[in-house]
């Protein structure tokens, strides 16, 4: 019994099952909503972008930056009016200024310095090791190996 | 010798780097409202709804804002300081009510006291927004002419009071 219930309720589930509503009336705002919150920091949680964030902040915001896409603004102004009440900070992509310097090319900085620092190094550690020197009796050796005839110390003792 | 006291100096460095993140609050981002205009609002005042409040008409004055909700956890922290701080009369305290009901905001009052002039009622954040607020609560200190010269972000300590807000009400007041 049980089962044939189940079985019903299989075949009956779909049924209640709505059509997905659409997201929001004007599609094209919404992903150009979607797109500047990307690049919005949400200042509660400071890990999330403004997109993703559930926070309260958060909404309010979207709901500001639906509204300026409403009223015809650009991104740019958009980005403006945050930046203007939360800094630089809320950007995701800081404009680069004097205050941004070290953050924009410090990295570079760095690799730079990296790079300097290991070619110093390699250079100063090649002048310090020298070629291991040879003993007389190995260099003729080496002479006589060289000019095809074989060594006399080896044939004597195979002798 | 000389490679164990660069690889510990290295060491060292980085501890002291890391320290040193360790050491700052993420949480303080500089406002760039410091020395701007207060945005303008005209909002209703809390107790009595028929009369509006607006920073406007606060020209000529130092005075605080304190943005504040009955739901903020860490405004219960600040409060009996505000009161204290208002009973002192060395600086008006105007409330901003942030995303509030207002019943609730007013029994919040009833029970742990007002410490404010008046509060405006931000009901649905827009003006907290103008004020970049993002963590209640947050005080501002502005000037004669309307400018915002500090901002507190999160619950004024003691420190906070008697060593940078009523030093810079007093030079302000000059």
């Amino acid at each position: 019994m049980r089962l044939v219930l189940f079985a019903l309720w299989l075949v009956a589930a779909p049924g209640f099952a709505q059509e997905a509503r659409p997201l929001a009336e004007d599609e094209a705002a919404e992903q150009r909503l979607v797109a500047i919150a990307e690049e919005l920091r949400c200042l509660v949680c400071q890990n999330e972008s403004l997109a993703a964030s559930p926070a309260d902040l958060a909404k309010d915001l979207r709901r500001q930056i639906r509204e300026q896409i409403k009223q015809g603004q650009s991104n740019d102004e958009i980005l403006q009016y945050m930046t203007s009440r939360y800094g630089d900070f809320v950007r995701y992509r800081p404009p680069f200024k004097a205050t941004t310097l070290l953050l924009w090319l410090g990295p570079f900085v760095l690799l730079v310095a990296a790079a300097g620092g290991l070619g110093w190094y390699v250079r100063q550690r090649r002048a310090r090791i020298q070629p291991a020197a040879l003993s007389p009796e190995d260099e003729a050796r080496v002479a006589a190996l060289l000019a095809g005839d074989p060594p006399r110390g080896a044939d004597e003792k195979r002798a | 010798m000389t490679r164990l006291v660069l690889v510990l100096g290295a060491f060292g460095l980085l501890v002291l780097l890391l320290a040193i993140g360790l050491s700052l609050d993420p949480r303080e981002v500089p406002s760039p409202l410091i020395n701007k205009p207060a945005p303008a609002f005209e909002l209703p005042q809390l107790d009595q709804p028929a009369e509006k409040l607006s920073p406007e008409a606060l020209r000529g004055k130092v005075w605080l804002l304190n943005v504040w909700a009955s739901w903020c956890v860490s405004c219960r922290d600040e409060h009996p300081l505000l009161v204290q701080l208002s009973r002192t009369k060395a600086v008006p305290i105007y409330g901003l009510n942030y995303k509030d009901s207002r019943d609730d905001a007013l029994a919040w009052l009833k029970q742990f006291g007002n410490p404010y002039v008046a509060s405006a009622v931000d009901a649905d954040g827009r003006i907290g927004i103008d004020y970049g607020v993002y963590g209640v609560p947050e005080t501002y200190v502005i000037d004669r002419n309307g400018v915002i010269r500090y901002k507190q972000i999160g619950p004024v300590t003691r420190e906070t009071i008697e060593q940078k807000i009523l030093p810079l009400v007093k030079k302000l007041e000059q």
